[in-house]
């Protein structure tokens, strides 16, 4: 049944409803081809839109005012989410529309890169997830993102087109600031790209805030390779507590050590993330409070990961989170508190 | 805050609502919560914080539940809307999901009310026996600010056992 709007319809329509966003203009292109016409013709003074989930409220805050938006939902041919095999080693493609929930339910993606589907599951709610897009989250570059962090936490890379070319950024080409990047105003990222990690390492994600899905005080993100029962590399990415996703790699620090030894070398590693981080105090956190809490993640991470049933590793799909044992024999009372 | 209508970017759409499909000419600025409300009179979707956060305004697309304040009714085309109206709009005959909040005392003042229905509705078909653990980080995306949420988490476990009855008939 085709229900025709009616002349007080219309009327509705002209009078002029007080609306969240500006005045603006819908693109729905169904190529890329032609999503990059619109790009280059109107990209300096328009915006794409994916799911917007992050775009929609900076609009209905009116924080900014595109002229024109182009909606990429119905492209065809950058809806893909697959694990590819190149040269012998796997990797993960997310197309640019493709939602987070998609990312989330692959098993294939749990195999290959455990760590996305661990960091995925603290972005927002799941009523968010279903229209968020993975590569969206990539391309708005917000330092309390965890996809920014994960991809350049496993060494991901982007994918972009504009009509003049295709280009791969690597993250640490990607990122030059908060909600920053190095793409074009004509550029599309197409898809991004995980790669799968190595049989041998251990990953885990971890975060607080203040309610539950709400951006991050301070999150961090591991990947602790093992060899028997020796660390052999150790890498940490951070939430809302740097301006881009820089990595800390301690592996010079923690090689050699000891799975048995994980409470002391905690502590080295919380010192080492409270050093190399930078966060900016704010009315929900102070600076010295988001280092600290950065440590404290940072120290329950390691330890949980050096215990064998406590980690998501290449192959595994144990779900870590909550799993942090409630009482950890620690001077720091914080480290008791589950928050 | 005033704009120039005449220049204002519109489009016609075409609608899937409940099982309805409608013809409406919106701005394309236009949000599907404040389009539903508006122009289609579906006001069972309520608007709080307009920006994602609260919850109230969720629907289903496609069955899968989002937050209608942040879409624009122009990108909702293509896709089948189900508001709480779709769920059960029949004091006398209500949905399981309705049903127990009415058996738990899972709402007073009631806005809320209808983003969580939506949001469970679609919930206990992922998963239809949840725990009271599951069960509060189902809703964990939507805010009630008189109830509390121990009776909301009640319901979403009776509505689950309510459906499973339901199914088993």
């Amino acid at each position: 049944m085709v229900r025709k709007a009616t002349a007080a319809d219309a009327v509705r329509n002209r009078v002029n409803e007080t609306m969240k966003p500006s005045p603006l203009r819908i693109h729905r292109p169904t190529t890329v081809d032609e999503t990059l016409d619109l790009l280059a013709a109107r990209g300096d003074t328009g915006k794409i839109l994916a799911g917007g989930q992050s775009l929609v409220p900076v609009l209905n805050m009116r924080l900014a005012a595109p002229s024109d938006l182009f909606d990429i939902t119905s492209v065809v041919g950058i809806d893909e989410l697959e694990v590819s095999d190149a040269d012998g080693s796997e990797e993960i493609c997310v197309g640019a529309s493709v939602t987070h929930r998609r990312v989330e339910r692959s098993a294939e993606v749990t195999r290959t890169n455990p760590l996305l589907g661990e960091a995925l599951r603290f972005v927002a709610h799941p009523a968010v997830r279903n229209r968020g897009t993975t590569v969206g989250s990539i391309a708005h570059a917000d330092p309390n993102g965890e996809m920014p962090m994960v991809l350049a936490l496993t060494g991901g890379r982007i994918e972009a087109r504009s009509r003049r070319g295709e280009r791969t950024l690597g993250a640490e080409e990607l990122n030059i600031g908060p909600l920053e990047t190095s793409l074009e105003s004509d550029e599309l990222i197409t898809r991004a790209i995980f790669p799968a990690l190595s049989a041998g390492s251990r990953t885990g994600f971890d975060e607080l805030a203040r309610r539950s899905g709400d951006y991050a005080l301070a999150g961090v993100g591991m990947i602790l390779d093992v060899d028997g029962e020796t660390v052999t590399g150790l890498r940490c990415g951070f939430v809302s507590v740097t301006d881009v996703p820089d990595i800390l790699d301690l592996g010079e620090a923690v090689s050699g050590a000891r799975l048995s030894d994980a409470s002391e070398v905690a502590a080295t590693v919380a010192e080492a993330a409270r050093d190399f981080i930078d966060p900016g105090g704010d009315i929900h956190a102070s600076a010295d409070y988001r280092r600290h809490l950065a440590g404290v993640i940072a120290s329950r991470l390691f330890r949980r990961l050096c215990r064998s049933d406590g980690a998501s590793g290449r192959g595994t799909a144990a779900d870590s989170r909550g799993e942090d044992s409630p009482v950890v024999t620690t001077g720091d009372d914080t480290e008791r508190r589950r928050a | 805050m005033t704009e120039d209508i005449d220049t204002e970017p519109t489009s016609n759409i075409r609608l899937a609502v409940n099982g309805t499909l409608y013809e409406l000419e919106v701005p394309d600025r236009k949000l599907l919560s404040d389009v539903l409300r508006q122009d289609l009179e579906l006001t069972g979707t309520h608007v709080g914080c307009e920006h994602g956060v609260c919850g109230a305004c969720t629907v289903q697309l496609d069955g899968e539940p989002v937050r209608s304040c942040l879409m624009f009714a122009v990108t909702a085309q293509g896709h089948e809307i189900t508001t709480v109206e779709g769920i059960g709009d029949d004091p006398e005959n209500p949905s399981d999901v309705q049903q127990a909040f009415i058996d738990c005392h899972g709402l007073q003042c009631g806005f809320c009310t209808p983003g969580f229905v939506t949001t469970i509705d679609a919930y206990i078909d992922e998963n239809p026996n949840p725990t009271a653990e599951e069960a509060r980080e189902a809703v964990s995306g939507n805010l009630c600010r008189c109830t509390g949420y121990q009776n909301i988490v009640s319901a979403v476990c009776r509505a689950a056992e309510l459906r499973a009855e339901g199914a088993s008939q």
